[in-house]
């Protein structure tokens, strides 16, 4: 066990966890933030991305004590964000969702993507999206959202 | 109306009964009482009698509450499908109550929420509206009359003088009263027996594109899965399962693993199936860990090792002979006299297939000693209620048990024998008092079983000098999912439905057919995967009819229509609506790009798809879907639209070069989503279009139909690319 502290969506945040702990099981376990999902656990499938220092990253494979002092901001985040909301309202608008569980992780995709290329093209959606696996397959309806929030925010 | 619509509406109004309450906080509760405790007790000479009243919960359905909002419960599961907005809109359309004020719940397990037509409370064979639909409709309604009656009585004047909108009676002269206001006179007024439902002009809700109720909660985090939920005191499970299917542990060393503060407990638990090493701690990454650090010798001995390669060899060979016979037509001896240029013999070979849903199962419970409080995803809440009450034994209604929104399922979370839950019991009998939450991580999901059965087809196919099938003898080997469960009642002379649909029950004229079927026992447990047989069954049956298109150089699409039988209306309107559709891509293909065909109804629905092929990087790149559909009455385009874009994304899997499981020597060889490679964006179509066929006629299934027809509308295309056939799945090298 080690205390370590964390900034989450802007807020100090402490926590005595085992050193090893993934910062997944600190958000769901230790702050009961539960909007980030596990699917995976060997960052195969994208449901637990959020952004470490505004990088989209796989929560579940980065262990608690090599996280620093680098910012986290999670789905919780991104109602208040001004980029996410647009994007959660394309998602809303399009209807995207079906069992929804991978979304949380789509939309953190999309807003790291959309931050860096306000324009994305087929391509680098497939880049950015790639490693996010929807198993309902709502793959048509994100590239409608995101091209929508594109087009919103450009 | 349809003879099962008819069916449903006779035991609604024989058995079926309203009772209605004033609730202490105000408001109207509305239940509708259908007390038919299974539906092998239908036709057991006691129509006659009135079922006894039993203690359902309250607010069974309906519940208008004082401001106004209206809570409808959905009497199954929500895991992607829509039923969580399409069941509560056509309640509220019957009821004209205001949309925007409903608030959509799931139900928990309760005997009032069993399916009208299985009998049991469950999520399957895309059942969801086309049982409930009527049900739902004549709840509406008869609430809907008992809110009108009761603003009749209170603007004085009759009945017929009133009329709804948006939860509002219109009486003459302009006065008129809220929903919410006429709640507690309405609770104290008679149910009517008869109500007359809505025309379909009538409708504001049936048939227009709604969006979904829980989208903003899935977009924003807040919703809790099952996964989510928290309880104080909660303790977070895992399980050591067995390498071998049904091993069981010989002994175990937990010297290291219980050493980790925040672990409680490391027990050897019986499963469902052999045994396994339980380890319950604080958090979930303690108890994983604690797992990782088991010494665990397992005691495999007299069991069967199954090994993939080993059965797909075995297969092979006993599809070449005669299994238990499913369905003859005519004759098929003609086919020992066909000349080999005449004849086609087609071997087909399909993995295992997990269902890998994203949210991994998982199961909460406390058990109380003389009660139960039980959370899960359940699509089999019965059954699953009744293990856990089995486990700790208790009666099935001491079990209190919640159905939380799930993660996708595709079959997975309906187990005949509930195994998930039932570890979960064992664990929380243990921990009395304290809530348990059982996690199958990703690795147990992939390696646990539960998979879509491996199977061989073998087919010969005479052509006559028409060039259409003279003569089809149809030969499938593969595990019945059925046997052995509750389900083996639906089986009849041995054969398991689910092995033979869509092949046994063609649409397609075949005057002289014979099928019959192999089911051995394997030590792999097996399950219903989205669309069940019709997984492999209609890619058998598509490939080769495109094949024998193409050896009668005629056109798919026309072969397709002539080969019909007259009465398959369904799949003839979808032929045509499709072929409508894409007639304008298809004739501006690009070089390098080839058009596909599948045709195939399923679970009620008539499904006809076009696809628009290259390669690229040596694999299918999909650039376009057309697909059309005829399911009857369509409650919300928009859900069945989404449901087809991403249901034909689903079917991918069946193609994905990583796309399967495989054994050696009785182990799992693939351990999560690097292993076994479902689709990702750039593997799914880019745009898929949907056209529904109108139609009057009783809805039918619409999340399964979409898988079929897209993995042999692709090869088909491929064919075409590079003239191989394609007869083993997963799709290794194009």
């Amino acid at each position: 066990m080690a205390t370590y502290k964390l900034t989450v969506n802007g807020q100090p945040k402490e926590v005595a966890v085992d050193p090893s702990t993934p910062l997944l099981w600190v958000l769901r376990e230790e702050l009961d933030m539960t909007g980030t999902k596990y699917g995976c656990g060997v960052s195969a499938c994208g449901a637990c991305t959020v952004h470490v220092d505004g990088v989209a990253t796989r929560s579940c494979m980065l262990p608690i004590s090599l996280l620093g002092n680098r910012p986290v901001v999670t789905i919780e985040a991104m109602a208040s964000d001004p980029i996410g909301r647009v994007v959660q309202d394309a998602w809303v608008e399009k209807d995207v969702v079906q069992c929804g569980y991978c979304q949380s992780g789509q939309i953190m995709s999309a807003v790291a993507l959309l931050k860096a290329t306000a324009k994305p093209t087929e391509t680098n959606i497939e880049e950015s999206m790639g490693g996010n696996i929807c198993r309902c397959a709502t793959y048509v309806r994100i590239r409608e959202a995101i091209d929508l929030a594109s087009q919103r925010l450009t | 109306m349809s003879t099962a619509t008819k069916k449903q509406k006779t035991q609604l109004n024989r058995r079926g009964f309203l009772r209605v309450s004033a609730t202490a906080a105000g408001g109207l509760l509305v239940s509708l009482y259908l007390d038919r405790p299974t539906a092998a007790q239908e036709g057991a000479g006691n129509q006659r009698q009135q079922p006894p009243a039993k203690a359902y919960p309250p607010d069974a359905f309906v519940h208008i509450k004082p401001d106004g909002k209206i809570h409808i419960t959905v009497n199954r599961l929500e895991f992607g499908q829509g039923v969580h907005t399409a069941l509560p809109m056509i309640l509220a359309d019957e009821m004209d109550a205001d949309w925007s004020q409903v608030v959509s719940e799931l139900a928990p397990a309760a005997d009032i929420y069993r399916d009208p037509v299985f009998g049991i409370q469950m999520v399957g064979g895309s059942g969801s509206i086309a049982h409930s639909y009527q049900q739902y409709r004549e709840l509406g309604a008869k609430t809907r009359a008992m809110l009108v009656a009761a603003a009749a009585a209170l603007l004085n004047v009759s009945a017929d003088q009133c009329r709804t909108e948006a939860s509002r009676v219109y009486g003459p002269a302009g006065k008129s009263a809220t929903y919410a206001e006429l709640a507690g006179a309405a609770a104290l007024l008679p149910v009517p027996a008869t109500v007359k439902l809505k025309n379909a002009s009538e409708f504001r809700l049936v048939g227009k594109r709604i969006k979904r109720l829980d989208s903003r909660p899935k977009c924003d985090g807040s919703l809790k899965f099952g996964l989510d939920l928290q309880q104080p005191g909660m303790k977070v499970a895992v399980v050591a399962h067995p390498p071998v299917f049904a091993a069981r542990v010989k002994d175990f060393d937990d010297k290291e693993a219980s050493k980790l503060a925040g672990v409680r407990d490391v027990f050897e638990i019986p499963l469902a199936k052999g045994s396994g090493v339980a380890v319950v701690a604080d958090k979930f990454w303690t108890a994983k860990q604690a797992r990782d650090l088991l010494k665990i010798n397992w005691d495999a001995t007299g069991l069967d090792h199954a090994d993939s390669s080993q059965l797909r060899e075995n297969y092979k060979q006993l599809a070449r002979t005669e299994g238990k016979v499913a369905k003859t037509v005519g004759d098929v001896k003609s086919i020992a006299n066909t000349a080999a240029a005449n004849l086609i013999v087609a071997e087909y070979e399909f993995p295992y297939l997990p269902h890998a849903p994203m949210e991994p199962l998982n199961t909460t419970i406390r058990f109380d000693g003389d009660s139960a409080e039980a959370w899960a995803g359940s699509q089999f809440q019965t059954f699953d209620q009744m293990a856990i009450a089995q486990v700790l034994g208790l009666k099935p209604e001491k079990v209190t048990f919640h159905t939380e929104m799930a993660g996708g399922g595709f079959g997975r979370r309906a187990v005949p024998d509930s195994h998930v839950q039932r570890e979960a019991a064992v664990i929380a009998k243990r921990f009395r008092g304290t809530p348990v939450k059982l996690i199958w991580t990703r690795e147990d999901d992939i390696r646990g079983g539960y998979y879509r059965p491996m199977h061989a087809h073998r087919v010969e196919v005479a052509i006559g000098a028409d060039g259409f099938p003279s003569a089809w003898r149809h030969v499938i080997v593969g595990q019945s999912i059925m046997a052995g469960t509750p389900f083996a009642m639906m089986m009849k002379d041995g054969i398991d439905p689910t092995t033979v649909e869509g092949v046994a029950d063609t649409n397609y004229n075949l005057p002289n057919l014979h099928v019959s079927v192999h089911n051995p026992t394997i030590n792999v447990p097996v399950l219903w995967w989205r669309s069940v047989g019709n997984t492999h069954t209609a890619y058998v049956m598509e490939t080769l009819i495109e094949e024998l298109a193409a050896r009668a150089k005629m056109d798919p699409i026309a072969y397709r229509r002539k080969l019909l039988k007259p009465d398959a209306k369904k799949l003839r309107a979808a032929l045509d609506l499709m072929d409508t559709k894409s007639a304008v891509w298809r004739r501006r293909l690009p070089a390098g790009h080839a058009v596909g065909f599948a045709l195939h109804e399923a679970f009620g629905t008539g499904v006809a798809c076009a696809v628009d092929v290259s390669i690229k990087n040596d694999r299918p790149k999909i650039h376009r879907v057309t697909i059309a559909l005829d399911c009857g009455v369509a409650v919300n385009p928009l859900t069945i639209e989404s449901q087809f874009q991403a249901g034909v994304g689903f079917g991918l899997s069946q193609l994905m070069a990583k796309g399967e499981i495989t054994l050696k020597e009785g182990r799992v060889e693939q351990r999560n989503f690097d292993g076994y490679v479902p689709p990702y964006i750039m593997d799914a179509p880019v745009t898929v279009d949907v056209h529904i066929v109108p139609s009057a006629e009783a809805p039918t299934g619409c999340g399964e139909p979409p898988v079929p027809v897209i993995s042999p509308a692709v090869v088909n295309a491929l064919t075409k690319l590079t003239g191989k056939a394609y007869r083993s799945l997963p799709l290794v090298d194009v």
